[in-house]
């Protein structure tokens, strides 16, 4: 992943928009990770008869190609799944910027390098107010964990190990696997307490 | 030695190694998968030519896309997730509990009914309310496909440390409020995401007075404050509970261990008073927007911000109702009782207690679908079928989620109300546009026979007693 990601800037300012709201379940029945785009905020997106809901920021003329969204606090909360990060994805959404997130949520916009900034209170409101206007695009540094907009830098957090598997873009899996003979050391030991066998 | 909280107990135990990132690398013991979030993960595996690190270690179930009135899923996209797991499981050698297997049912339910889960243990599940395994002094956290992936082919998780919060619910709760009613006044007072970033450990008197499946509703649910995990310490009713399985996994020995230390630091540690714990139900669209079944919609004077204004008056469009209206009475089109917070026997039975002798109210679709095969059978032969069909009760040949997110035959229509023992109220989440109050069961059968949101305690009462 680059170092930095760049987009027009979107409001989305209501608090808890859970994985429900953000991929609705009719769209996770599928064995793939694909096709995810018109599923993602199907609900406030679209009516049952398929058309376009003005009122969502999304659906707005002025930021139809927003890719930063900044949101309201405990975004993403509620069930595990990652097809709602999948299809924000595809969705072409790169950043999101919150006070706070659902923690599967953070974890699985990892895995799929969503940037997911978390800044305070006071930034939040001010990055709220400057992404209320049309064609207000941010830069968000990951690398030296930093906002700009409009000449302005916020400060953004983001823990260690999320920012590199970001900026590394590491398969997680095979760099783990690297590690077999420390896991199969560790079972060893951990074995005389406990090992599960489940019935089949 | 400094005192050590519960949580970090687990997390120090199951540590293989830190990585250099600062992640933890833990050690998963157990791992359950079901059709929906696991599809990704295998095909994962295949693309890289990983094989599963130890297959005896996970457990795969069908619970979210299956009907519950009947086998097999409705349609061919539900039905092809059933089979894609049941062939995953077969390729892999892994333990798969499908339709028609009597250990069948909502994984949360079965995972402790098969004796899998005992104090001390590291599990894992592509779904968030696996914070249920806290209830038998385990760490169970939910992940995602990505994770499910990782956890196949290396039994193993990066994982971040989380900040224990204790939350103490002190003193006795008022007559007729269940554990239920205890996580939803605790989402209520502390916040739907106020416990994001959090492990929390529940405490406290009327804590250790619940039973195990008590415990569970509790540690279930507490997902619904954002915390990744929930605990509670094992003690005399984990080890009865843990017991006496075919097959579990239990060793027994060291109970104790598996507490928090005197003196043990929490970076925030919540007293509530368990005496103002009354039967609640939700009003809104979040769990934390709850109330005492007595009690009054808010109204725009009580928010203090103007964003909390938007989101009452977006949350009271979508229910349907008027700020200030009276809870009690607002008429409801159906009752569901089900689902991985409330469908295990002991809620049965709660229900049971209310209906016998009663008659669900005209116009009122009311359906319970047992947690588990094995749980419908116990109710079986308990009789309490009999109890809910005769009051009018739809009584399901088959378990699974079912109406707790209707990605099944259960969906509820736009504008239906719905009295629902399940943990999320989120718009559109029982289908679009349907309106969901969380309750406890009892809530649920009372409301059921009122036709109208009611409080149970006029319902405890020795009414039926001799109808039965
Ligand atoms: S019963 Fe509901 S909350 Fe529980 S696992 Fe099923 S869908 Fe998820």
């Amino acid at each position: 992943m680059p170092e930095q990601v760049t987009g027009q800037m979107a409001a989305f300012p209501q608090p808890n928009v859970d994985t429900d709201v953000i991929m609705p379940k009719r769209f996770l029945k599928t064995i793939t990770r694909r096709g995810l785009a018109d599923g993602t905020f199907a609900d406030l997106r679209f009516d049952e008869q398929g058309n376009a809901l003005p009122d969502f920021v999304l659906s707005k003329a002025d930021f139809r190609n927003a890719s930063v969204l900044v949101v309201g606090s405990n975004f993403g909360c509620g069930s595990s799944r990652e097809h709602a990060v999948w299809g924000l994805r595809q969705l072409g959404i790169q950043a999101i910027i919150g006070t706070d997130f659902g923690g599967i949520f953070y974890d699985n916009a990892r895995k799929n390098g969503l940037v997911l900034p978390i800044v305070s209170k006071a930034i939040q409101s001010e990055l709220l107010a400057l992404a209320s206007k049309p064609d207000v695009n941010a830069l968000v540094d990951i690398a030296n964990k930093t906002i700009a907009v409009d000449g302005s830098s916020f400060e953004f957090e983001m823990d260690p190990a999320t920012r590199q598997a970001l900026l590394d873009e590491r398969d997680e899996t095979l760099d783990t696997l690297a590690l077999s003979a420390q896991i199969r050391a560790y079972e060893q030991d951990h074995f005389k307490n406990l090992k599960v066998k489940v019935a089949r | 030695m400094t005192a050590k909280t519960l949580y970090d107990k687990l997390v120090d135990s199951h540590t293989v190694t830190e990585l250099p990132d600062g992640d933890l690398l833990v050690y998963v013991d157990f791992h359950i998968m079901n059709e929906y979030t696991s599809p990704q993960a295998f095909s994962g595996l295949a693309e890289k030519g990983l094989d599963v690190w130890r297959p005896e270690a996970h457990l795969a179930v069908v619970d979210h896309v299956n009907g519950t009135s009947r086998q097999g899923g409705p349609d061919p996209e539900s039905r092809l997730l059933i089979s894609n797991l049941e062939k995953n499981c077969h390729t892999h050698e892994i333990a798969f509990y499908g339709l028609g297997d009597p250990r069948q049912g909502i994984e949360h339910v079965v995972v402790p009914e098969q004796g899998l889960v005992a104090p001390g243990m590291l599990i894992a599940c592509g779904d968030s309310h696996t914070t249920t395994y806290g209830a038998f002094g385990a760490l169970g956290f939910g992940i995602g496909t990505s994770e499910v992936e990782h956890v196949l082919a290396s039994q193993t998780l990066r994982y971040k440390r989380l900040k224990p919060m204790r939350i103490s619910v002190n003193g006795q709760v008022a007559p007729g409020a269940t554990a239920k009613d205890i996580i939803m006044h605790v989402i209520r007072v502390v916040g739907a995401g106020g416990a994001n970033g959090y492990a929390v450990e529940f405490a406290g008197d009327a804590i250790v007075a619940l039973d195990m499946s008590g415990r569970m509703t509790v540690c279930n649910m507490a997902v619904e404050l954002g915390a990744r995990a929930a605990l509670i310490a094992a003690d005399e009713v984990t080890t009865a509970a843990c017991s006496g399985h075919a097959g579990s996994v239990f060793a027994g020995s060291d109970i104790e261990v598996w507490g928090s230390d005197a003196g043990a630091d929490f970076d925030r540690d919540i007293s509530i008073d368990a005496a103002e714990i009354v039967p609640l139900v939700s009003w809104g669209t979040s769990p934390d927007q709850s109330l005492p079944v007595d009690g009054y919609v808010p109204v725009l004077e009580d928010m203090q911000t103007p964003a909390a204004e938007q989101s009452l008056l977006r949350a009271l469009d979508y229910m349907g109702l008027q700020p200030g209206q009276k809870l009690e009475g607002i008429p409801i089109d159906s009752a569901f009782i089900g689902s991985c917070t409330n469908s295990r026997i002991e809620d049965l039975r709660s229900a049971a207690q209310v209906l016998r002798g009663r008659r669900v109210a005209d116009g009122v679709k009311a359906i319970i679908v047992p947690g588990s095969a094995l749980t419908r059978v116990l109710a079986e032969a308990e009789g309490l079928d009999v109890i809910f069909k005769s009051a009018g009760f739809e009584w399901r040949p088959e378990s699974g989620c079912s109406m707790c997110l209707a990605m099944n035959d259960d969906v509820a229509l736009d504008g239906e109300r719905v009295a629902s023992s399940t943990n999320r109220n989120f718009e559109g989440r029982q289908g679009r546009g349907a309106r969901t109050h969380l309750m406890s069961p009892a809530m649920v059968a009372a409301s059921a026979v009122a036709g109208h949101i009611v409080d149970v305690r006029e319902y405890h009462t020795a009414k039926g007693d001799n109808h039965a």
